[in-house]
């Protein structure tokens, strides 16, 4: 018996150089859903010890789930819903996922501070300004409304790589990634804040934590969402409350981690996901977004303990429908 | 006679005004050079100086900016420059050494000098291109710091060939021929001749290359390397046999300029600020590799004596 034991030490010392892989939880995609998931990861690893390792990246909402549908990623940081085209490629390689709304993300229209004419636009107006047949043609800010000044429209949008600028497009113009091209784009967001506070004439869009942040240099623009939304005709500006009640239309949206399946059999993982969805409500306030309703995390819970795969969005967004109800819908893989 | 001398006076005159305009040109480029480059790091110190702290360098990165810190960052770059140099150091003088001592001189030798020094211009994407291809896909290295030091180590290779050859060939054909007369053989003449006196510009031209890896972003942003890491590698030095592990090279991991990208592009001016400090931690690296590569050269300069 001792002999066994010694052959065992043995054993265990003749171990290669590469032994004693600590496991890690590999998660990537959006630059927007970036910061919770910082947040979660820290307060993961600290509380298990450090004896998890978790590794963020930053891929973007389509190059992260190009990885997660390779299985190469655990979790997917997503801005906007899988796509029809993202789901037939996890499908093909057996990839099967929860999808779980993790938090509110507003998009803010925004104006320079000395713009005097602009305080709330359409959607119609934005349409306009935005949709692909506007390339070359709307230059000026006249041409939309005769009540604005005969000067150029200078524009600063996401760049096409950014989950913002899949969803803005859907939202504004009725269809993800068709926008005009002339204008400033760029995935860093801080570039577009700097332009449009440096442009008396200019007009961008930016993710709610970017304005709120800049709220000196920037103004925001309030939202007249029209017959479909909640308020009809009467303009709303961004806030807490009217992001969370719906009325902030239709410019708010969730965002969601994706988890593969697979990995979570593997118990870190599990613990990873449960912890996230356990500690949001905290955790989504302290890096500037808007935390989902309770009820929304403890049936994001409940999913993943029963497994419910699959998205409830079919391959696009819906624009402007409230989480509770969103989650309740059967989902598909 | 003064009417005759005049001309040429005046001749004098006006070239010597051509004179001094010249050097005022040039004074005036190195100038806008010099101050803009000062602005720019003044600008930078301003911002980043107050931040550096111990705990700047001890600290994980964090959601909060204030209790954030470089410290997987730092060690990122450190290990991946570790491994750089482990793989573009010998590879890149041995390259040399036989580039300019034994390849025979022909069609297929100039090719291929020729495309070294092609190499040395190519973008640094590329080699991250090639890099995701080969070591990622192809080997399953993954995004770990062995993939991130090879394809360093690529990106440099060209640089160490380059500059090694340079310094071989700067040795007086008279020592190779000395060494010969007293019955030497070629690899002894290298190893006792060549390499002790061109080995100043090669140590100057491995740091050259090592502190253009050190900012290096892009090749490593495209083979997938991590914003938010807040581990270290595993320890190279273990408690239990066999006492060393080389886990730490499939480890994954952060570098400074990456760091300081993920805060630049952050809402909070706060992060602004740190960004700023990690380049000047980035900035004295780099400044201090330049250092030692100008010192090395000096010491061994003084050291060669024909």
């Amino acid at each position: 018996m001792k002999l066994f034991s010694y052959f065992f030490a043995g054993l265990l010392c003749a171990a290669p150089l590469f032994a004693e892989a600590q496991s890690v939880i590999k998660v990537d995609g959006s630059s927007t859903v970036f910061p919770i998931t910082e947040a979660v990861a820290e307060e993961f690893q600290a509380a298990n010890n450090a004896k998890v390792r978790v590794t963020v990246g930053i891929s973007g909402t389509g190059g992260g789930f190009k990885k997660f549908c390779r299985g190469e990623t655990d979790v997917q940081d997503a801005s906007r819903p899988i796509q029809s085209s993202e789901m037939e490629v996890c499908k093909k390689e057996g990839i099967r996922f929860i999808e779980l709304p993790i938090a509110y993300d507003a998009t803010v229209v925004v104006v320079n501070p000395k713009n005097t004419w602009l305080n709330e636009i359409k959607v119609e107006e934005l349409k306009q300004m935005w949709a692909p047949e506007a390339q070359g043609k709307i230059t000026k800010w006249k041409q939309i409304n005769p009540a604005w000044p005969d000067e150029n429209l200078k524009l600063f949008g996401a760049g096409s790589d950014s989950g913002t600028f899949d969803y803005f497009t859907e939202a504004i113009v009725g269809k993800a990634k068709s926008s005009r091209g002339d204008y400033t784009a760029s995935e860093d967001d801080n570039t577009l804040v700097t332009g449009v506070a440096n442009d008396k004439f200019a007009l961008g869009y930016v993710p709610l934590a970017y304005y709120s942040e800049n709220k000196a240099k920037l103004k925001a623009v309030a939202m007249i969402g029209g017959e479909k939304s909640p308020l009809k005709n009467k303009a709303v500006l961004p806030s807490k409350e009217t992001v969370e009640n719906g009325t902030y239309y239709p410019l708010s949206r969730p965002v969601f981690i994706y988890v593969n399946e697979a990995s979570l059999k593997r118990p870190e993982v599990a613990n990873f996901a449960k912890f996230y969805l356990a500690n949001a409500e905290r955790l989504v306030p302290q890096v500037k977004y808007i935390a989902l309703p309770k009820k929304a995390y403890t049936m994001g819970e409940q999913h993943l303990t029963k497994k419910k795969l699959g998205t409830v969005f079919a391959g696009h967004s819906d624009v402007g429908l409230k989480v509770e109800d969103l989650m309740k819908k059967e989902a598909k893989e | 006679m003064s009417n005759q001398r005049d001309p040429i006076l005046k001749n004098i005159r006006r070239r010597k005004v051509v004179d001094f305009l010249f050097s005022l040109a040039g004074l005036l480029s190195l100038l806008f050079a010099l101050v803009t480059l000062l602005a720019l790091v003044v600008d930078l110190a301003v911002t980043g100086v107050p931040r550096i702290s111990a705990e700047f360098f001890m600290n994980f990165p964090s959601r909060f900016p204030e209790k954030a810190g470089i410290l997987s960052a730092w060690v990122g770059s450190l290990c991946v420059m570790l491994t750089t140099a482990c793989c573009a150091i010998p590879l890149g003088v041995a390259a040399g050494l036989y580039l300019e001592e034994y390849a025979p001189k022909n069609w297929i030798t100039q090719l291929i000098e020729l495309n070294i020094i092609n190499l040395a211009g190519i973008p640094s994407i590329t080699f991250g291109l090639m890099a995701l291809g080969i070591f990622v896909y192809k080997l399953e290295l993954g995004q770990s710091i062995l993939t991130a030091g090879l394809t360093l180590g690529l990106l440099v290779l060209p640089i160490i060939i380059v500059t090694t050859r340079e310094s071989v060939r700067a040795i007086p054909n008279l020592i190779r021929e000395a060494s010969y007369a007293v019955g030497a053989s070629k690899w002894q003449t290298i190893r006792y001749h060549i390499l002790p006196y061109s080995s100043g510009g090669i140590l100057t031209g491995v740091i050259i290359s090592l502190s253009r890896a050190i900012g290096e972003t892009a090749p490593l942003i495209t083979i997938g390397a991590l914003t938010f890491v807040a581990f270290l590698p595993t320890s190279p030095v273990q408690s239990v046999f066999p006492f060393v592990s080389l886990q730490w090279l499939k480890d994954p991991f952060t570098v400074l300029p990456i760091q300081m990208f993920n805060w630049l592009s952050r809402p909070q001016a706060e992060f602004h600020v740190n960004a700023a400090a990690t380049g000047i931690v980035l900035l004295l690296m780099t400044l201090v590799l330049n250092g030692v590569a100008i010192y090395i050269r000096y010491r061994f300069r003084k050291k060669m004596k024909w």
